[in-house]
């Protein structure tokens, strides 16, 4: 319960675009500002989505606000991120999505087809994952504010038994599990607003993992340790939150990364690291080693999980930190990423 | 990808790195210097330094065009585009670099129309598709970058875009590798030499550094083999107690370099008499200024430059850890003030400066960390 | 200063002959072949690309004359330990030795 005394950390004067982007920055702002004014003292690691209880049944939760440029791209649109954005976030966090409310903060002179078509986009998708849509509320702001339309979607879900998400039950040994091909969300995106001229056949991953996730747990729930859908960020912001969080190692073999030619090619030309580009429609599980190759074949029997594959390991070394390591005995250690990645000529 | 994936093979790298512990002399250091900063980011990204013995040091050069940008000329870059109806472009690699106000990034949070683009043929586009607004492109970069901006140039007068300017700044190599050298702190065995900075100029301009300064100079390409097969190249040199030009790049690099880009740059651009780098301080001929044929799109001849000079905190050691003298670490700032977060110096800023690479991708290795990366 | 990154020209642009659309395992870029014109590629050639612009013609035969060197480092060594004991030490030094090279 915060009280007068709770202490604010968060010292910046201002409030700065990185600390939206998902990295170092908005961790200081969550860690130092939001987390000791509303959860006080002892907040614990903070995941994807909390856990409720009301009258002794466990509930998740999540809200997760959708600020997309272009609004439709390749593959999807905002309403779709929206939509599989939020109830991927409590997938991986164990529990089946039962209900979303939609907040639409919309653009005065924002085109009606434009908004429709979000709508159905959203209609559509929430039937795909089998979530119910129960309701939202709608603001209007002046041209030239809210980029067309931000979205915010809120969730609640039913907690999967026979699985315990927590990044303290990390062990060393455990296998990191990676649903499929990375970067194929954010380079597409990159791709679509156009500044760049490039042009590649490349879509947005945009999809439910649920039953993928549901896949894992029917399998053996009690050997899946931690999951986390890797969006802004990318897979190494991901790992890097849990290896703090666990102060353990992340170990990579990097030529076990999925990736799509077309997508190492962007990365390639715009100089780029695949394991900062945001995913939409992928998620890494953090799973015990005997249960791993049994985890790992449930996956590839479940439809959207063929290109599922065992990335690394948690070891002792580098505690709290992530290594990418190669066949030829080379390694770099990769971090979180600070802002949004950006294009390089040098 | 070919040309890329074969110089990337797993067993032929093994062998490389192999080759190199067997030409290293046990009884002596060596301390070789990789120029451009593409190699110390390549370096890194591979992790090459994991497979040299503990006898063969590689040292990063000064070539980084962010790192030895001074913060003067991004305020002026910056107050210069701070009309309105202007566009101010860039590489990505600007965009996070601070001035005095603030980094590109947190003007456009402010509201200036800022664009990363990809190539200065995309700031000219957006001249063309914005005729109402005037586009500033602030160009940086060695011999490999200034012939792209030399040609659109050349584009933009054929076109008559009027409304399209360049911020000039771009700098040369060889100057900076002769500061270096000229350094008394300074002790190299020889160069790795920018493979594509000498795609445009050749070889013949390092003949002075192998001749006068009796020091190998191997041209070399990005990938881990090209590296590699450098470093084997400059050691059988040692070895043999030779210092001559080489080019291990030849499915790119002609010796001769490239002649029509050079032509481009000449009619574009003519060297200032001097210009400051950051770390290094003032050089003589050492940059590029549009000439005076190209005035209306040379930013500092149609507007005013408010000539912002400003000197980095007398603590951040950029100097020396540029010149090779001290390793990122050992500034008093490193990892405590200047972070790539809240960079101080120009080191800290680019993310293939030095203490940025070294900051990312090294010091946080435990020794242990071969036990780590064992497969 | 230094990304580069080759591809393959696929076409030449019918209206501006000194743009080509170039390929990168799939990703496709206008690319301004002006610093090439002294003798410009062809569909098929492969160039380096650096900020939108064709630095150089790749060389597959340097390409591969390189690759043999590489896939030789070590063998080489081999046999030139043998050759040391044919008592031919400075034609050892070469590398590939000359009486090698086709």
């Amino acid at each position: 319960m915060a009280t007068a005394a709770t202490k604010v950390k968060f010292r910046e004067p201002q409030i700065e675009m990185s600390h939206g982007a998902g990295g170092k920055a908005s961790r200081r702002l969550v860690e130092g500002l939001f987390a000791p004014l509303f959860f006080g003292s002892s907040p614990g690691p903070l995941g994807d989505a909390a856990h409720v209880q009301i009258n002794g049944t466990k509930i998740a939760m999540t809200t997760d606000s959708f600020v997309v440029k272009p609004l439709r791209f390749p593959g999807g649109s905002i309403g779709e991120l929206a939509i599989n954005g939020t109830v991927n976030d409590l997938a991986v966090s164990g529990a089946r999505a039962e209900a979303i409310v939609v907040t639409f903060v919309l653009e005065a002179g924002l085109p009606t087809e434009i908004l429709e078509a979000e709508v159905r986009a959203m209609a559509d998708a929430a039937e795909k994952a089998g979530v119910r849509i129960a309701g939202g509320d709608t603001k209007v702001v002046e041209h030239g504010k809210a980029d067309g339309m931000y979205v915010t979607t809120t969730g609640i879900g039913r907690l999967l038994s026979g699985v315990e998400i927590s990044p303290q039950s990390v062990q060393l040994g455990d296998k990191v599990l990676l649903s499929g091909p990375i970067g194929d969300h954010g380079i597409t995106i990159l791709l679509a607003r156009g500044d760049l001229d490039l042009e590649a056949d490349l879509r947005s991953d945009t999809r439910s993992v649920f039953p993928l996730v549901q896949a894992l747990v029917r399998e053996a729930g009690t050997g899946v340790r931690w999951m986390r859908d890797p969006t802004r960020g990318g897979v190494a912001t991901s790992l890097n939150e849990l290896a703090r969080d666990c102060g353990l190692g992340i170990v990579l073999f990097e030529e076990k990364i999925p990736v799509r030619d077309s997508v190492r090619g962007a990365c390639e030309l715009l100089g780029l690291d695949p394991l900062h580009i945001a995913n939409e429609g992928q998620f890494l599980a953090v799973v015990s080693s005997e249960h791993a190759e049994s985890l790992l074949g449930a996956l590839h029997a479940t439809p959207g999980g063929g290109e599922a594959t065992v990335i690394g390991e948690v070891r002792e070394q580098p505690d709290s930190a992530v290594l990418v390591t190669t066949l030829y005995g080379g390694s770099r250690l990769v971090d979180m990423l600070v802002g949004d990645p950006l294009p390089r000529i040098c | 990808m070919k040309f890329v994936d074969e110089f990337r093979a797993p067993e032929l790298i093994g062998k490389a790195g192999e080759e190199i512990r067997k030409l290293a002399d046990p009884n002596r250091h060596y301390r070789i210097m990789e120029v451009c900063g593409g190699h110390t980011h390549a370096i890194y990204r591979f992790g090459l330094k994991d497979l040299l013995p503990a006898n063969v040091e590689l040292i990063h050069g000064p070539g980084c065009p962010v790192c030895v940008l001074p913060m003067g000329r991004i305020d002026d870059g910056l107050s210069l585009a701070a009309q309105p109806d202007f566009i101010f472009a860039a590489f990505g690699d600007m965009m996070r670099v601070p001035g005095t106000q603030g980094s590109p990034l947190e003007y456009k949070a402010r509201g200036m129309d800022v664009r990363i683009v990809y190539s200065p043929a995309d700031a000219l586009k957006l001249a063309r598709n914005n005729p109402e607004k005037h586009v500033m492109f602030f160009a940086i970069g060695f011999e490999t970058t200034a012939p792209s901006t030399a040609l659109t140039l050349v584009r933009a007068k054929v076109e008559g875009l009027n409304n399209f300017s360049v911020f000039c700044n771009h700098v040369t190599i060889i100057p900076a590798i002769r500061a270096i050298l000229d350094s008394p702190d300074m002790r190299l065995d020889g160069f790795v030499g920018p493979g594509h900075v000498s795609t445009v100029i050749g070889c013949r301009p390092y003949d002075w550094i192998a001749k006068d300064e009796r020091k190998p100079v191997v041209v070399s390409g990005f990938e881990p083999l090209d590296i590699l097969q450098s470093i084997v190249m400059l050691l059988r040199q040692l070895r043999r107690g030779e210092a001559k030009v080489e080019n291990q790049y030849k499915r790119v690099v002609p010796w001769e370099g490239n002649r029509a880009a050079l032509r481009a740059m000449a009619e574009v651009f003519e060297l200032r008499p001097y210009f400051e780098w950051r770390g290094l301080g003032f050089i003589s001929q050492s940059a590029l200024k549009i000439r005076e044929s190209y005035g209306t799109w040379d930013a500092e001849q149609r507007f005013t430059v408010p000539g912002i000079r400003v000197t980095d905190p007398k603590a951040a050691q950029c100097g020396e850890v540029l010149k090779g003298v001290l390793k990122p670490a050992q500034c008093k700032l490193f990892g405590r003030e200047c972070t790539p977060e809240q960079p101080v110096g120009a080191l800290m800023v680019s993310s293939e400066g030095s203490c940025a690479a070294y900051y990312n991708y090294e010091h946080r290795k435990p020794i242990t960390i071969a036990n780590a990366a064992t497969r | 200063m230094c990304l580069a990154i080759p591809g393959k020209i696929v076409a030449i642009d019918s209206q501006n002959t000194h743009l080509a659309t170039v390929d990168v395992v799939g990703v496709r870029r206008k690319v301004d072949l002006g610093l090439l014109q002294d003798a410009p590629p062809v569909p098929g050639d492969w160039v380096l690309i650096h900020v939108g612009f064709a630095m150089s013609k790749i060389s597959e035969s340097e390409a591969a004359d390189q690759m043999e060197t590489l896939t030789m480092l070590g063998e080489a060594a081999a046999a030139m330990e043998e050759v040391r004991g044919y008592g031919l030490e400075n034609e050892a030094e070469d590398y590939p030795p000359q009486r090698w090279k086709q």
